[in-house]
């Protein structure tokens, strides 16, 4: 029962299988029984077993929707009221926040049940899930690699089968890059369709929130409960939301994949060079069209991103000084002093990297050369996209150049770090909707994601082809050992 | 450009951030690395390149100035670490 999808839990459900409190204890104990894995900061087992309690009852009369019932867990940047919200930071370990984030909010009045709060790199930076105060989360796959980051704990609690279903966000490929090293889909829509009200800020010009599940079936149901308007975020995008989950069996017959040579480099792992090859195969073969494209802007990526992001992040940590909320250290003689020493333990090691990098950037006698030359290339990727979309309907290519790497290895070396982003972070700059799905396995057993970029508010498109690929593949349908 | 550890300890200062002198020098290492890797984009021509702020240089929307929200005042100062009488508390700024 543990380990089924999102849409078969549905199901089941109302078929009176089995009961929302079943499934709720089941995953509850499922989540206590799998510690080690250091996925979720808090589990929440009373909040969850009344949220699943009301499930019955509507289902029971009938009513209620799809996803009525289906138990998920928040990463823990997601504001929810009453239960704390740490985003993996010291200074926000005592943060309960007064009111709940639109997504949490829709997703509850959808009827999903939350079963807690998942481990993340602190305020989202990262690519490992080794920056949280609470300790790295493991990936189920293998325990001493990384299950990728930021939202490294939602994916781990996917692939884990703790919850059908996880939210996570996407700064320069947080919910795409450890969905691929989780063995699971994960999409991050378009900048401005899901609501950011109530998602604490990293770098709100590149911040998206998405889903990680373990189909681009599960994936479409849930997005489509979290999208849409929301007058509270001033960057939402007032356009209606498709029907994704109705597009999902359209066939992809004469659909046009473009290839960006700059995303087939030798700086790309053979093994997963090769996954990525025999799934474009399996594309032809269902009748899409291939077509070489070229992105020249796309090395300037990494080193763009990791000026704006610090930038926006310098600016956004500010609010965290231990006056309104959060963490305050003792010992302290004036307010300086008090701002400095909460901030210094409040904050770990590659959020004050960043801050620093952020104030640099933005200082006077650097703001040219570094920000606003960031913001110029920022231009140059966004434009290379809309020329590469006049060609095809989605982009492809792998997710990350590597598998899951060892704990460890990188956290001394944040330029290296830095790298896993290179194939995402670009669909962040230009605002692009991206998701992640397994495309095959390497010899160490370790899962590879293919990479598939839209066009602007052209989920859609992306999820129709990663449910046609599901169709016709069992990558996605693998279970870590120990975990069946 | 390079920072010395001296340079990074007044960065700190911006970000209200304070380090120990082996910090610092921790620190300078790696922020170093990281200013050569982002100074990669002068190879890329801007010249007569817009900046974009923001994906699809969209407006922020405008709302009318109304009070949107009831006085929650204790709930949200429930979290301060210090506050007295509807105030949040913090060491003396004006002598």
């Amino acid at each position: 029962m543990e380990s089924r999808t999102v849409t078969e839990h549905s199901h089941a459900l109302r078929e009176k299988e089995y009961s929302t409190v079943e499934l709720t204890r089941a995953l509850l104990d499922r989540s206590q029984s799998h510690v080690d894995l250091n996925a979720l900061i808090t589990l929440t087992p009373e909040e969850a077993l009344a949220q699943a309690r009301h499930a019955d009852k509507l289902i029971a009369r009938g009513e209620g929707g799809p996803l009525t019932g289906i138990p998920l867990v928040h990463k823990d940047l997601f504001c929810t009221r009453h239960v704390r919200t740490t985003c993996g930071s010291r200074i926000l370990d005592n943060f309960i926040s007064p009111y709940d984030a639109t997504v949490v909010e829709r997703l509850r009045q959808a009827g999903m049940v939350m079963l807690g709060k998942a481990n993340m790199d602190e305020f989202a930076m990262g690519s490992s899930t080794e920056n949280s105060y609470y300790g790295p989360t493991r990936n189920p796959w293998n325990h001493e690699r990384v299950p990728g980051g930021s939202s490294g704990g939602s994916a781990a609690a996917v692939a884990a089968r703790l919850a059908p279903v996880a939210t996570g966000t996407d700064t320069g490929g947080s919910i795409r890059q450890p969905a691929a090293l989780c063995g699971l889909s994960g999409i991050k829509p378009s900048y401005g369709r899901v609501s950011r009200y109530g998602m604490v800020a990293f770098a709100s010009s590149l911040d998206q929130g998405g889903v990680m599940a373990l189909t681009s079936e599960d994936c479409a149901c849930v997005l489509q409960a979290m999208s849409g308007f929301d007058k509270r975020d001033s960057t939402s995008i007032n356009q209606p939301v498709p029907d994704y989950i109705d597009s999902l069996a359209d066939s992809i017959s004469g659909k046009v994949i473009g290839l960006p040579r700059e995303f087939f480099t030798d700086g790309v792992d053979e093994e997963v060079a090769r996954a990525i090859r025999e799934s474009i195969s399996v594309l032809e073969g269902l009748g899409a069209r291939t077509v070489e494209i070229e992105l020249p802007n796309s090395a300037a990526g990494i080193p763009c991103y990791y000026v704006l992001a610090p930038a926006e992040a310098s600016s956004n940590l500010a609010r965290f000084d231990g006056v309104r909320y959060g963490h305050r250290a003792s010992g302290y003689t004036d307010i300086v002093e008090m701002y400095e020493a909460t901030r210094s333990e409040g904050f770990g090691p590659e959020v004050k990297r960043r801050l620093l990098i952020g104030a640099y950037v933005l200082s006077i006698g650097y703001f040219e050369a570094y920000y606003i030359k960031a913001q110029k290339l920022r231009r140059l990727i966004a434009d290379d996209f809309s020329r590469a979309f006049e060609k095809c309907d989605v982009i492809v290519g792998p997710t990350t150049p590597t598998t899951a790497f060892p704990i460890g290895l990188k956290t001394n070396d944040p330029v290296q770090m830095y790298l896993n982003d290179i194939f995402t972070n670009s669909a962040n700059l230009a605002g692009l909707p991206a998701m992640s799905i397994p495309a095959g396995f390497d010899r160490q057993g370790l899962p590879i994601g293919l990479h598939l970029i839209g066009k602007y508010l052209d989920e859609a498109t992306i999820l129709n082809v990663a449910h046609q690929y599901q169709l016709h593949t069992g990558w996605h349908q693998r279970i870590p050992e120990g975990y069946a | 450009m390079s920072l010395n550890p001296d340079q990074v300890q007044q960065l700190a200062r911006l970000v209200r951030l304070k380090f120990t002198e082996g910090e610092a020098d921790d620190f300078s290492g790696q922020i170093n690395d990281i200013i050569s890797m982002i100074e990669q984009m002068n190879e890329f021509d801007t010249d007569h390149v817009q900046p974009m702020s923001h994906p699809k240089d969209m407006r922020l929307r405008l709302r009318k100035d109304i009070v949107t929200e009831k006085d929650r005042h204790e709930e949200l100062q429930s979290g301060a670490p210090a506050t007295d009488s509807g105030l949040y508390l913090v060491p003396r700024v004006v002598e």
